[in-house]
């Protein structure tokens, strides 16, 4: 996003370049792609450090909060099951940021898409309730619906980008609180649920028709689905000729179009696809958590998906792990606060620091000599 | 008269549009000063929470809802000035800097805001201006709240800072043209951190807004997300600052045609038409978008419309 060019990085690109001349190339390209390790690595640690000095200022042991984010996200069975359902939804997100962030497009619409994939799968549900309608049926039409649902809307900022030149980002964003106003109108009034006065819902979709845990898992096939797709989109981007027609088209759109690249059907079949992950986290939301939809589905997992994505840099598979990272925080929530007395919020501002201070340590990527190596070395 | 129905939603459309807009013409105007000097935040909703609860807790402990605005602000202008601090190094993407200040100020709010969700702080005393009307509905609608006062003022000082002044030149030049704000030798860099952190500043007093008066109490569903409206607000108005009053009443109104149409009855469907100022922005996005006129008054430099 900066628009100076860092004068310093291909000096140190050539120099180094010359500096290595006779190095094995393999060994070089590990010390480049090191980079992507240690500088986040070293980042979540400053930011645990930070959130440290934060505890010890209020009057909060940091080795307690610590040991205790560990038992609630990571330390026993139940927390992993509790850590993954949390992160499920975020791949499914993140992905749908960083599909199109290929492209140079920056999407940060999957709240809406999510919402509207949930709700479309519940809606496709009800009304085969108690019809005896085989799940073999009724299952891949839900999932159907909320890829297409999720699909066409992003699919939507995707066209008005293309045809009208209309910003994805600011289009998204919007198509987002539209989406949530959809879902909101059937569910407090056509499609509401009477047995619910406190919260406005559709009927339940089911047992027959809901999504079971994975096998010797308290894990949802959600969480299998999201590291899937993970790795196919990954592939994808990385090893095909769609994924490098994608690149190039996100280094110079305008570079890309000269060339002759399908520019207008990259950026549809990107946003489609990103749409459709969004969707299909919706339909996870609501087949295998909620078992209904309602508002609970705008519950945020759209907004930190897209920090996910930022902080994976963009890479498909990147983000597994990162939203493991988040969900794991999520699910530490409730432990930190019965046991040290603290707000739920706790772990939202450990968050916080973490989002923070690893957005801001991007700045430091090819400033380092120790990671460069010739032509490809050192560019963020 | 006051029994027509048409009449009733009207007035109370008013009324809601006065009450409801004082968040959403801060937040506007916050962004539009920062979207003016080339850099978008999307983090406002993060400092609308914040700010909400810093007003709250200040006003609580110090017996001064006046102080509770100047707590808000100060909330504002430490995530204003993070977010700018961040977005002035290097390859940090403004987007999601912003993201991350929005998570990061709901965070801070909820955890700091704990205590604060049951006491009573005193509230800003409103100024009754439809005394002379005599019908009581009117009346109502026309309690405006000094804060309302401040942000027409604010808009209006801005606007006429934007066209007259150097301050205003130097803005909107860096808006436009980081190379000219560089041949002017201004440091681009200084001034988008001092608009973002100015327009956190008023998006702090917006949310003050929140707590201090209308709703005009501290919990954590205080905001229904008007500060991340913010954005559409300001392509909605142009980016001017007297139109951003107008979107402001605009958002406003749509936002309070639900509940008054339920006055009147009518309860089917209005959420729909709380999607109306969306619709509406997109709308305007995309007739804008073919013609290099309707954007003029963009910034040059803004990601967004690039």
């Amino acid at each position: 996003m900066s628009d100076v060019a860092d004068p310093t990085v291909p000096l140190h690109g050539a120099a180094l370049d010359r500096a290595s001349a006779g190095k094995s190339p393999t060994l070089m390209r590990l010390r480049a792609a090191s980079e992507f390790i240690v500088i986040p690595v070293l980042a979540v640690m400053a930011a645990f450090l930070l959130f440290s000095l934060f505890l010890l200022a209020i009057g909060k042991s940091p080795l307690t909060f610590l040991s205790l984010l560990w038992l609630g996200g990571f330390g026993t069975a139940f927390s992993w099951g509790n850590t993954l359902q949390r992160a499920s939804p975020l791949i499914l997100t993140a992905l749908a940021v960083a599909v199109p962030a290929q492209l140079g497009l920056t999407v940060i619409g999957g709240e809406g898409a999510l919402v509207l994939g949930g709700f479309a799968a519940a809606a496709i549900a009800v009304p085969f309730v108690g019809t005896g309608m085989p799940a073999l049926i009724v299952m891949p039409l839900m999932i159907v619906f909320a890829l297409a649902a999720g699909g066409l809307w992003v699919g939507l900022a995707g066209w008005l980008r293309y045809r009208r030149g209309v910003n994805e980002t600011i289009s998204s964003l919007l198509l987002s609180y539209i989406a949530i106003a959809i879902m909101n109108f059937f569910v407090e009034g056509p499609m509401r649920d009477l047995n619910q006065p406190m919260k406005a819902s559709t009927l339940p979709i089911g047992t027959a028709y809901m999504v079971p845990a994975m096998p010797h898992l308290s894990v949802h096939w959600g969480f299998a689905t999201g590291v899937v797709l993970a790795l196919v989109l990954g592939v994808l981007m990385q090893r095909t000729t769609f994924g490098f027609a994608a690149k190039i088209t996100g280094g110079n759109m305008r570079a890309a179009q000269a060339q002759g690249l399908p520019v207008g059907r990259l950026i549809l079949t990107c946003a489609l696809i990103s749409g459709a992950c969004a969707g299909l986290a919706g339909y996870f939301e609501v087949a295998a958590v909620q078992g209904r939809a309602n508002a609970s589905l705008a519950a945020g997992y759209g907004f930190t998906g897209i920090l996910v994505s930022f902080l994976a840099r963009h890479n498909p598979i990147a983000v597994v792990p990162v939203a493991i990272l988040f969900g794991g925080l999520g699910a530490a929530g409730g432990i930190v606060q019965r046991r040290m007395g603290m707000p739920d919020a706790t772990v939202l501002v450990l968050q916080g620091f973490i989002f923070v201070v690893l957005l801001a340590s991007e700045t430091l990527y090819g400033r380092f000599r120790i990671f460069q190596m010739g032509g490809s070395g050192g560019r963020a | 008269m006051s029994h027509d129905p048409l009449i009733i939603v009207l007035i109370a459309m008013i009324g809601g549009a006065i009450r409801v807009s004082t968040p959403f013409m801060f937040v506007a105007l916050g962004e539009c000063l920062t979207e003016k000097s080339g850099r978008i935040n999307l983090g406002l909703e993060g400092t609308l929470v914040l700010g909400a609860m810093l007003a709250y807790a200040t006003a609580y402990q110090t017996g001064s809802p006046w102080l509770g605005i100047l707590a808000g602000g100060a909330a504002g202008v430490f995530l204003g000035s993070l977010h700018g601090y961040l977005c002035k190094l290097p390859k940090v993407n403004d987007i999601a800097v912003g993201i991350a200040m929005m998570s990061f100020g709901i965070g801070l709010a909820f955890f700091f805001g704990k205590p604060y969700i049951q006491p009573q702080a005193p509230r800003l005393p409103a100024i009754p201006l439809g005394g002379w009307t005599g019908v009581p509905q009117l009346a109502e609608a026309l309690q405006i709240n000094p804060l309302f006062l401040v942000g027409i003022a604010a808009a209006i000082v801005m606007a006429w800072a934007f066209a007259n002044t150097k301050w205003g030149l130097i803005i909107r030049t860096t808006g436009d043209s980081a190379a000219a704000a560089r041949a002017m030798g201004v440091s681009v860099d200084w001034v988008r951190y001092l608009a973002t952190t100015i327009g956190g500043f008023l998006a702090g007093v917006g949310g003050s807004f929140l707590s201090l008066s209308y709703p005009g109490s501290w919990n954590e569903g205080l905001s229904s997300g008007q500060g991340l409206m913010a954005v559409a607000l300001v392509i909605f108005a142009r980016w001017s600052p007297i139109r951003c009053v107008m979107a402001a009443l605009l958002f406003g109104a749509a936002g309070a045609l639900g509940p008054s149409l339920q006055s009147v009855g009518i309860t089917q469907g209005y959420y729909l038409f709380n999607a109306a100022p969306y619709i509406l922005t997109l709308l305007i996005l995309i007739a804008s978008s073919g013609s290099q006129q309707a954007f003029r008054a963009a910034p040059g430099e803004l990601s967004i419309t690039k």
